[in-house]
């Protein structure tokens, strides 16, 4: 007897099997393991972003800043490399404190000042947006041999398939971000914060202290994805990663993580990622179709899921009320 | 004075009036307004136009966050429906044509509309959040806005259609009486009939309004298809402008500014009270402060950085926690002296 907190896991898990294997009958040289590894390599720094967003959405609130603070990444460590000459083993670490510290004082205002997740994320989005032009408009291309590096490497697996080393960041990030959730008793804390808060203050747990932790994380997460998303364009400019934060969303909620909170899985986040690069995929190996289909079938994705998840909530009322 | 500084227009006013002085530093003339050939010219008129779609679309905002709610399609719906009535034009035999201008822009009325209608049935109807539910409109939209153009920028040259963005009535843009109509509308709608009321009593609690007899769901529906509206002749107004549709770029970042000027306005995203007229001047000062940063010469960009110091400041100032906090730091701020001389007294 399956758990139904399950099931929507379970339905995403299921439509991505389902797609990889249309996508297989359809297409000749879909059905191969260094697919699903391009899948992660084309995704990683989304997969990033979006663990720490399932911690944003699981604790009940969201954060829109997570686009914005890949290019403020991008763009400040694209500065200090390649325009003061800073080492790489400096600029790393410094912009992830950066992230952080970003994070954290979003997620001070929140709580402190009782100002809805929503708003104060947005000021900070058109903040670290605005902060990238600030430092340039035109893009820095990088060319230091660290980046250049980082970017070529090439790691084998057995069997004869590639993947870059971003894709090993964002998979130990996923391992951190899973045993963080369901371990330790701050993954706890988060969960029954959005189960209820009212709750969880009376059970004496940390409010604030997780509340600020979570935009935190999630601000780590964004500019660790945005080192990884400058492995990948190597590059910094003001406008990349513009509407990352709502692919982000999506492929939360498509993970089946509770926009009201309290409820979601980060391993469903990750198939909620790769649900959304095997439709990229698909739609390029299709030829005749064009990118902005990618957005209408992830639109529609959002819509069911959104509805799967009201018509579970509302039986699950119903069987508590009988 | 004091009810003067308590009326909820004065701070968005005077914010308004100090950017405008701000600007009468860097360009002597920033008032004058001439008349050529007929028409009116002049910065002021420049704001009041280029923040013509602005307004409108704010104004669609201001409902929905009146119902505690949030419009974030808003941008997608201005690129569909200029794209949509570009479309029509350009499939046209003769562009010039009125009949086809008109026609072009009912369909792409209509289809805003029904936009509208689709967020507010899955509000109301199926219970999603206001986020989520217009989140999904959001990044489809977009989607559909580039099917309907094929990703391309449609270009037309229809004098009947560009009338509504770049025309004038009476030595005034034209744009300028649309936002105007569309504000009289709302204004009577909301203020002369009950039907404001209800709006407030559904954003402030909708259960307890569906308990005294008001149709909770109607009113939800209608804030979103009026929400709609407003963006669909927004998009109309800016498409007729500069004469094309780029379902790309058309309306990005559209949700954002109306929030913002929704916020700026007065109005709680609580829900349950919201203001016309600071909407308005709300808009119009981030219009302003555009232009301001066109005047002083800082790359347009950078507005960015200004407009989040903004929507933080003005959020700090509306919640209550952070008025209470201060209030309480200025009450309990004793000096050592004054202690002493209390003690002994």
């Amino acid at each position: 007897m399956l758990n139904r907190k399950y099931l929507p896991v379970i339905v995403t898990v299921g439509l991505f099997l389902l797609m990889f294997a249309a996508g297989s009958l359809r297409y000749d040289g879909f059905f191969s393991f260094q697919v699903i590894l391009n899948l992660l390599i084309d995704n990683a720094y989304l997969l990033i972003t979006a663990v720490g967003m399932t911690f944003v959405i699981v604790s009940g609130g969201i954060d829109l800043s997570v686009g914005s603070m890949i290019a403020l990444t991008t763009m400040v460590s694209a500065s200090l490399v390649q325009e003061h000459g800073w080492p790489p083993g400096v600029v790393i670490p410094l912009v992830l404190c950066m992230g952080s510290a970003f994070g954290w004082l979003m997620g001070a205002i929140i709580h402190y000042f009782k100002i809805q997740p929503f708003i104060v994320t947005l000021a900070g989005m058109f903040l670290a947006r605005g902060l990238c032009y600030v430092i340039s408009l035109n893009t820095i291309t990088i060319d230091n041999p660290f980046y250049t590096t980082m970017a070529q490497t090439k790691v084998r697996l057995p069997g004869g398939d590639t993947v870059s080393i971003s894709v090993i960041i964002a998979l130990v990030v996923v391992i951190a971000a899973l045993y963080l959730a369901h371990y330790t008793r701050f993954g706890r804390s988060v969960y029954a914060i959005g189960g209820s808060e009212q709750s969880a203050l009376l059970m004496g747990l940390p409010i604030a202290r997780t509340k600020i932790l979570v935009y935190t994380f999630s601000g780590f997460c964004s500019s660790l994805a945005g080192v990884v998303f400058t492995f990948y364009m190597l590059s910094g400019y003001g406008l990349h990663a513009v509407g990352t934060e709502l692919d982000t969303i999506a492929a939360v909620v498509i993970g089946g993580t509770l926009l009201t909170g309290g409820v979601g899985f980060v391993a469903g986040t990750f198939f909620g990622v790769l649900i959304q690069g095997v439709i990229q995929t698909i739609i390029s190996f299709e030829g005749t179709l064009s990118s902005w289909w990618t957005k209408i079938v992830i639109g529609l994705l959002l819509f069911l899921f959104i509805l799967l998840q009201r018509l579970l909530s509302a039986k699950g009322r119903q069987a508590v009320r009988t | 004075m004091k009810r003067l500084v308590r009326h909820h227009l004065f701070w968005p006013l005077a914010v308004w009036a100090a950017l405008l002085l701000f600007n009468l530093l860097y360009s002597p003339d920033f008032f004058s307004i001439v008349v050529r050939n007929g028409h009116l010219y002049g910065s002021l008129i420049d704001i009041l136009n280029f923040g013509a779609p602005l307004i409108l679309v704010a104004l669609g905002m201001t409902v929905v966050i009146a119902t505690e709610g949030i419009d974030l399609s808003v941008g997608s719906v201005v690129a569909i429906s200029g794209a949509m009535a570009c479309l029509w034009i350009s499939k046209g035999a003769d562009q010039n044509s009125p009949g086809l201008a008109f026609a072009a822009i009912g369909l792409a009325v209509l289809l805003s509309l029904a936009l509208g209608l689709w967020n507010g049935l899955l509000v109301s109807g199926a219970g999603i959040q206001p986020i989520i539910a217009t989140l999904i409109l959001m990044v489809a939209g977009r989607g559909i806005a580039q099917l309907i153009t094929s990703g391309q920028i449609i270009t037309i040259s229809s004098k009947p259609y560009s009338y509504i963005g770049t025309g004038s009535l009476a030595a005034l843009p034209f744009s300028i009486f649309v936002v105007a109509a569309m504000f009289g509308i709302a204004a009577l709608l909301t203020r002369r009939t009950a039907l404001g009321l209800f709006i407030e009593s559904v954003g402030n609690n909708p259960r307890a309004s569906r308990l005294i007899g008001i149709r909770s769901r109607v009113v939800l529906i209608s804030v979103y298809v009026f929400s709609g509206l407003c963006a669909g002749i927004a998009g109309l107004i800016l498409s007729s402008n500069v004469a094309s549709a780029d379902g790309n770029n058309a309306g990005l970042w559209y949700e954002l500014d109306a929030i913002l000027a929704v916020v700026i306005g007065g109005t709680s995203l609580n829900g349950g009270r919201f203001y016309l007229t600071g909407t308005v001047i709300g808009a119009l000062i981030i219009q302003t402060l555009t232009t301001t940063i066109y005047v002083i010469g800082v790359p347009p960009e950078i507005t960015l950085v200004v407009k989040a110091f903004v929507v933080l400041v003005v959020c700090l100032i509306q919640s209550e926690t952070f008025r209470n906090k201060i209030a309480e730091r200025w009450r309990t701020r004793h000096y050592p002296a004054e202690r002493e001389v209390t003690r002994h007294a």
